[in-house]
């Protein structure tokens, strides 16, 4: 018989969790040296510029680009482009700013983190704080509101997902609720009250923006302006899905190393550059304070302690799919990482 | 009532950097400035008690190791998400090449 665990923020597995001394728990971390870790990590205004305006310039010019060929068939080829950009490489710069690890320069994290968070269609406030939980709690059941891949797996939402087609109406709905005042029971549970009119302001201020799109889109009597705006979202999602994927899928729940419930694998150099080098996620997740263009030095500190990263994203999926499939009758199945020796002595965070 | 209680060597602290020590039974995080000043604050985040001493210091900020919340360590005043409270922070004097915490 198939046993469906309960992934509610506010259900019982939580508060099992929570007893269990596996939220909030000391995690494990590969000692890295003081001077060296100080090293790794600072913060670049100048990498983040520069990958920042070459993923605005490329939006730019395909956006052009799409503009000028449509409504003609080739103006696919560059819509793909600025879809993947506008629909997937969104979520790597809300995630790297929202770590404020981006830039040197506060401001600058937080003006990229608001216009990717509009992008990706996620509430700036709201999706902070599920952030700073899932870095609290990774993949603690009825803890974490960032999992994936439950069990048993829904394996057609999933794929329904790599266009979209659950997650962004989803996110579409959240912001009207939240331009209506109202936060679910979940949201409620990791938002602080002081935290949540900004919300409710944000969520207004973007209705407001797809309303004047959608104005624009029915005056025209065009779908290009939807096409620009909104609408990526949707035919952009592939590559966050394809990649977000690999990051905990297949692995353990309830544990409280990173190395058995993360998976890191290497990356072809524009998925890097779409993903921000989050394909280093064990290393990430062990120390978030280390920005994205400095986790390859990282992983060459820490590597030996970690389970050898996956050597591709097809690696990655050949490992996890079969196990998702099995998990439909077996959810308690899950890849068990083997660990290197502890020669070196773990250390707690 | 001042009581000050030696807390570390001068030069145990990088210039930008931050020490953590136990006084009184407490965790307190001593800071060395860029412009070599010393400060004094409670040594644990005030939004989930994670140690401030594996974080980074910039300026006159220290950013917590766990999800990088910020504070002003020469006020406590907190500067960022996630941190919803401010930081405690005590007097400091240097004498002798010897930080003293008044821990009040």
């Amino acid at each position: 018989m198939t046993t469906t665990r309960d992934y509610s923020l506010v259900g019982p597995e939580g508060r099992r969790a929570v007893e269990a001394g596996l939220s909030r728990a000391v995690w494990y971390q590969t000692p890295v040296p003081r001077k060296r870790l100080k090293e790794l990590m600072q913060r670049s205004d100048r990498r983040a510029l520069l990958d920042t305006a070459l993923w605005l310039g490329l939006l730019l010019v395909s956006g052009a680009a799409g503009a000028w060929l449509w409504p003609s068939w080739w103006c696919v080829v560059p819509f793909f482009v600025y879809g993947t950009l506008y629909g997937s490489a969104s979520d790597a710069r809300w995630h790297e700013c929202g770590h404020g690890t981006a830039f040197r320069t506060p401001w600058m994290n937080t003006v990229v983190y608001h216009l990717a968070c509009f992008m990706i269609v996620r509430s700036p406030t709201a999706w902070r704080w599920s952030h700073v939980r899932h870095h609290t709690d990774t993949i603690i059941v009825g803890r974490d509101p960032e999992i994936l891949a439950v069990r048993p797996p829904p394996l057609g939402a999933i794929a329904l997902d790599f266009f979209g087609l659950l997650a962004a109406p989803r996110s579409l709905l959240a912001m009207v609720r939240h331009a209506a005042g109202r936060l679910s029971a979940e949201e409620a549970s990791y938002i602080p009250e002081t935290e949540q009119f900004r919300v409710f302001r944000t969520a207004r201020v973007w209705v407001a923006i797809y309303a004047a799109v959608v104005a624009s889109a029915i005056a025209s009597r065009s779908w290009l302006p939807l096409v620009l705006v909104g609408l990526p979202r949707w035919y952009g999602a592939w590559h966050h899905v394809l990649t977000g994927l690999t990051q905990h899928s297949g692995l353990a729940e309830d544990v409280t190393d990173h190395r058995l419930n993360t998976r890191s694998v290497r990356m072809n150099p524009i998925s890097r550059f779409v993903y921000l080098d989050m394909n280093f996620h064990v290393e990430h997740h062990m120390y978030p304070m280390v920005p994205y263009h400095r986790l390859a030095e990282l992983h060459a500190e820490i590597g030996h302690d970690l389970p050898p990263m996956s050597p591709s994203i097809l690696a990655a999926y050949r490992e996890f799919v079969p196990v998702l499939l099995r998990q439909r009758h077996d959810p308690a199945l899950h890849v068990v990482r083997t660990l290197p020796l502890a020669d070196t002595g773990g250390m707690s965070s | 009532m001042t009581t000050w209680t030696d807390a570390c060597a001068a030069d145990d602290v990088e210039a930008e950097d931050l020490i953590a020590v136990v006084l009184d039974g407490r965790e307190i995080a001593v800071y060395r400035s860029p412009d070599d000043r010393f400060y004094a604050t409670d040594g644990l985040c005030t939004h989930e008690e994670v140690p401030l001493s594996g974080g980074l210091v910039m300026g006159h900020v220290i950013e917590c190791p766990k999800h990088n919340g910020r504070f002003d360590y020469r006020t406590g005043e907190g500067r960022s998400a996630p941190i919803c409270d401010d930081l405690r922070v005590y007097p400091v004097q240097v004498v002798d090449g010897r930080v003293f915490v008044d821990l009040g």
